[in-house]
């Protein structure tokens, strides 16, 4: 992959501008140009790959340069006249090292990259404390702990300078609780340095120092806390009281700065608690509102106990905005219909889409009906490592992981960064998702991993069913996405009279919960065509786009467990997790929720009496089969990959009509850690009743109307043998009914 | 980690997953299933994957690096046409892996 590009958005409305950044790895040109996705799948038995172009010049062609992209978090001050009378000082912090034996990583470091003149508090190859002072590359003096830390331990780290007679003072203590006695509690080490080095022209860097040649270098991996310096030569004691006493010393005299995380948990800065208000900025993105050294047991949110969260937990494989230069922007022109673009970039053999959403005017004129591009979920499975970092991923295909170009290059350039399925390179959990870097395995053509047999599409090129069976009705449609819905809230859609979603919408927002909620509520009509939906909340920065945050909480099927106390959301504070666990289980919405996944085959569905009901009879017009979809491209049935079931105990309307249900599936299917309360034999797809899709139809009181199919794999069995099919004729058939304005009567209320 | 240890005794499954294989079936038995998830799972170094040369109908073989950034090594002498015809010659190799015997039906 020899080019690669994202955009500043995922969606634009006419008039309105997208700028797109492009890095290409020894291509001299290309070209670029805007088309309309159909349908993304390229399996010669699909219904074939088509995108049309739109009559637009661009510009181009265009130069490519090569954009790198740079990973690790850290944090930075600007320079300051406070940091340049440092002669004598003493500069520590807390930290919990996740890697201390993984190269040099800096704690605390005031340097100029190109002369190498100044200091540097870092953890060594060996992992132990180092402090270097240096006026020069030729004149440096170190003084090293050489008492390698422990991972996962808090320790108080320190370095002093004496400018008086150039004693440097090195010191590691192993703060509470001190569970090893045997372990020495505190090692210090002294020595002389040649130079105190002032007239240095630098940032203060935090977990990480600048590089001459990047942003910055020697990531710190780990949790660190209360970053300080001061004027005098400190004491053990000294230390460990100002680290205790928190903003209450910001008086003190010999204070330069002191850099407390507990205060703006929300945001990317970081606070100095000293008059000077020496505040910093955090770059990257590392994860905040974690526990700090008095966190992980009473402590279990961070806006109860802000005390408790005053540590900042920083990766060298952070990454939030890869931050390239834009190459090239246009306007979205009048006229242009709403739908599914991409930006085409193109040279030789080598190709790259941007997918771009086209909404329709704000006010209008627009389609009766809505798809709901399910960005947030793209969002949260950008670049997922799965296939390249889950062994058992497998077992739970059930066959042989098939490698693709893009699959070899994520392995090769991890430096694409991280989603919610994949943990930091520390084996931290990945809390937060951006969209502002080239995400490989959002665009047509791309081949997944857990999409069944067949196509094998997943997320964004399996929505191109949907998309491409739209186009095929000849219904007109709009396309808007789950930012604009989080953003806008209900007035993006309280005009529509059908929004449909996505085959995995599994992400959403309390806004966007909310606002689709109201939608059902007043009257309109929702299409869930997809499964494990509405599965996760989500939060979306306040202040920074194209960035979001989850933290899995309690259960649910996930790629690690959040530390205790980590279950509110630093964006927001909000508790995030399973919406089921937030009390707003899908079925309430839709009236399914998920109840297993496994990605080998699907099944079809039994038709059940209740769809033999009047309320239903036009789901089923034209329609005689009593097995529906015992075909498709998604395992080769509609019911599978991941499947939703009736319960109402979780909010499944009592008039819902279950209309048909899968019955039997492989064992690679098991039942949900949320429901296994207790692990016996039988979990499986070929014993657990619950094991199952269930599709449902139910009426809601201001005369809108929810059809669930609860499974991924219907939108595979839509599209199959080229739309011409009993599961497409469904589809059809309750898009129809539903884009209808009569009013559906919800059981039990007077006729009029 | 798996515990199974894969043995003689499993040959029985080697040969049902041949006939599922053959016949497009999907519903192993336990038995069989409980070979397949020792042979699946495990570490990623070493572990065998398709390498995709042209999508649907053309793979080679390749084995996972231990770690990321590494590249994805082609193993040579191994080409497939088919997906069945790839899992049955993985089997087999992971079969003289786990029991150090070629697998003879």
């Amino acid at each position: 992959m020899r080019i690669l590009a994202y955009a500043d958005r995922l969606s634009a409305r006419p008039g309105e501008a997208v700028e797109i950044k492009v890095s290409c790895d020894g291509l001299a040109r290309y070209e670029a140009e805007l088309v309309r996705i159909i349908r993304g799948d390229i399996n010669p038995e699909g219904p074939g790959y088509r995108e049309d172009a739109v009559d637009m010049d661009l510009g181009g062609p265009f130069a490519g340069r090569f954009q790198p992209i740079h990973t690790g978090s850290y944090g930075i001050v600007e320079d300051n006249a406070a940091f340049r009378d440092l002669s004598t000082f003493t500069a520590f912090a807390a930290i919990w090292p996740t890697m201390p034996r993984e190269g040099p990583q800096t704690i605390l470091a005031r340097r100029d990259p190109m002369t190498g003149a100044g200091f540097e508090l870092f953890l060594n190859d060996a992992g132990a404390l180092e402090f270097s002072v240096a006026a020069g590359t030729a004149d440096v003096s170190s003084v090293s702990t050489d008492e390698p830390l422990l991972a996962q331990r808090w320790y108080l780290v320190a370095a002093s300078l004496s400018a008086e007679d150039g004693r440097v003072t090195v010191m590691q203590h192993r703060l509470a609780p001190h569970s090893l006695p045997a372990a020495a509690a505190t090692v210090t080490r002294e020595g002389r340095a040649s130079t105190v080095p002032t007239e240095v022209a630098a940032p203060l860097t935090v977990a990480a120092r600048p590089a001459p040649d990047r942003p910055a270098e020697r990531h710190f991996n780990g949790r660190l806390e209360r970053p300080s310096l001061y004027t005098s030569v400190l004491s053990l004691d000294g230390m460990v009281a100002r680290l205790d006493a928190g903003s209450g010393n910001a008086g003190d005299d010999d204070l330069v700065a002191a850099w407390d995380f507990l205060i703006g948990i929300s945001t990317d800065r970081m606070a100095d608690v000293s008059p000077r208000h020496l505040d910093g900025a955090l770059i990257n993105l590392p994860t905040r509102g974690v526990t700090g050294r008095h966190g992980g047991t009473d402590a279990f949110c961070w806006q109860q106990t802000p005390e408790r969260y005053a540590a900042v937990h920083f990766h060298d494989d952070d990454l939030h905005d890869a931050g390239w230069d834009t190459d090239f922007a246009f306007e979205i022109p009048n006229g242009l219909r709403s739908g599914l673009y991409a930006v085409r970039l193109h040279a030789d053999e080598d190709e790259f889409y941007v997918p771009l959403a086209v909404l329709p005017p704000r006010d209008g004129p627009r389609a009766a009906a809505a798809f709901l591009l399910p960005t947030a979920s793209y969002m949260a499975y950008a670049n997922n490592r799965i296939a390249l970092d889950v062994p058992e991923a497998e077992i739970v295909i059930g066959r042989l992981l098939e490698h693709k170009a893009h699959d070899l290059f994520m392995q090769e350039h991890p430096e694409l960064g991280l989603c919610f399925y994949d943990v930091h390179n520390d084996g931290s959990g990945v809390y937060y998702s951006s969209r502002l870097r080239p995400v490989v395995d959002m665009q047509p053509k791309i081949i997944g991993a857990m999409g069944g047999t067949g196509s094998n599409l997943w997320q964004f090129n399996a929505d191109t069913h949907i998309l491409g069976w739209l186009e095929h009705c000849g219904e007109p449609f709009d396309v808007i996405t789950d930012e604009d819905l989080h953003r806008e809230g209900l007035s993006l859609i309280e005009n529509y009279r059908v929004v449909l979603t996505g085959s995995h919408p599994e992400y959403h927002s309390a806004a966007m919960l909310d606002a689709l909620e109201a939608f059902v509520h007043q009257g309109g009509r929702l299409m869930y065509l997809g499964g494990n939906g509405f599965y996760w909340r989500i939060s979306f920065h306040p202040a920074l786009p194209g960035v979001i945050e989850c933290r899995k909480s309690e259960d649910g099927i996930r790629a690690f467990a959040p530390l205790p106390g980590e279950f509110f959301a630093s964006f927001t504070g909000e508790y995030t997790g399973l919406w089921r666990r937030n009390g707003r289980p899908p079925n309430r919405l839709v009236g399914v929720g998920m109840v297993s996944q496994g990605f080998d085959v699907s099944a079809p569905y039994r038709r059940t009496q209740a769809s033999r009901n009047p309320r239903a009879a036009f789901v089923f017009e034209g329609v005689d089969d009593e097995i529906i979809g015992d075909f498709g491209l998604s395992g080769g049935g509609a019911a599978g990959l991941e499947l939703d079931a009736v319960d109402h105990t979780l909010g499944t309307p009592e008039h819902a009509l279950i209309l048909a249900s899968s019955e039997r599936h492989t064992d690679v299917y098991l039942m949900t850690p949320e429901d296994m309360l207790d692990p016996v034999p039988g979990l499986g797809g070929t014993e657990a009743d619950i094991i199952r899709s269930d599709m449902v139809f139910f009426e809601t009181p201001g005369g809108g109307a929810v059809f669930s199919t609860g499974s991924i794999a219907w939108a595979g069995s839509m599209a199959w043998n080229g739309y011409d099919n009993h599961v497409a004729a469904i589809t059809a058939n309750v898009l129809r009914r539903f884009l209808a304005p009569e009013p559906f009567r919800f059981p039990g209320a007077t006729a009029e | 980690m798996n515990r199974y240890r894969i043995t003689e005794a499993d040959k029985v499954y080697a040969a049902e997953f041949k006939r599922n294989l053959d016949a497009g079936n999907w519903f192993h038995s336990p038995g069989l299933q409980r070979v397949l998830n020792a042979m699946r799972g495990g570490p990623w170094a070493g572990k065998y994957v398709l390498v995709v040369d042209e999508p649907f109908k053309r793979w080679r073989l390749g084995q996972m690096p231990g770690k990321r950034g590494d590249p994805i090594e082609i193993v040579p002498g191994h080409r497939f046409h088919s997906l069945n015809e790839a899992e049955w010659e993985v089997f087999k190799l992971r079969w003289q892996q786990h029991t150090g015997e070629p697998l003879s039906l």
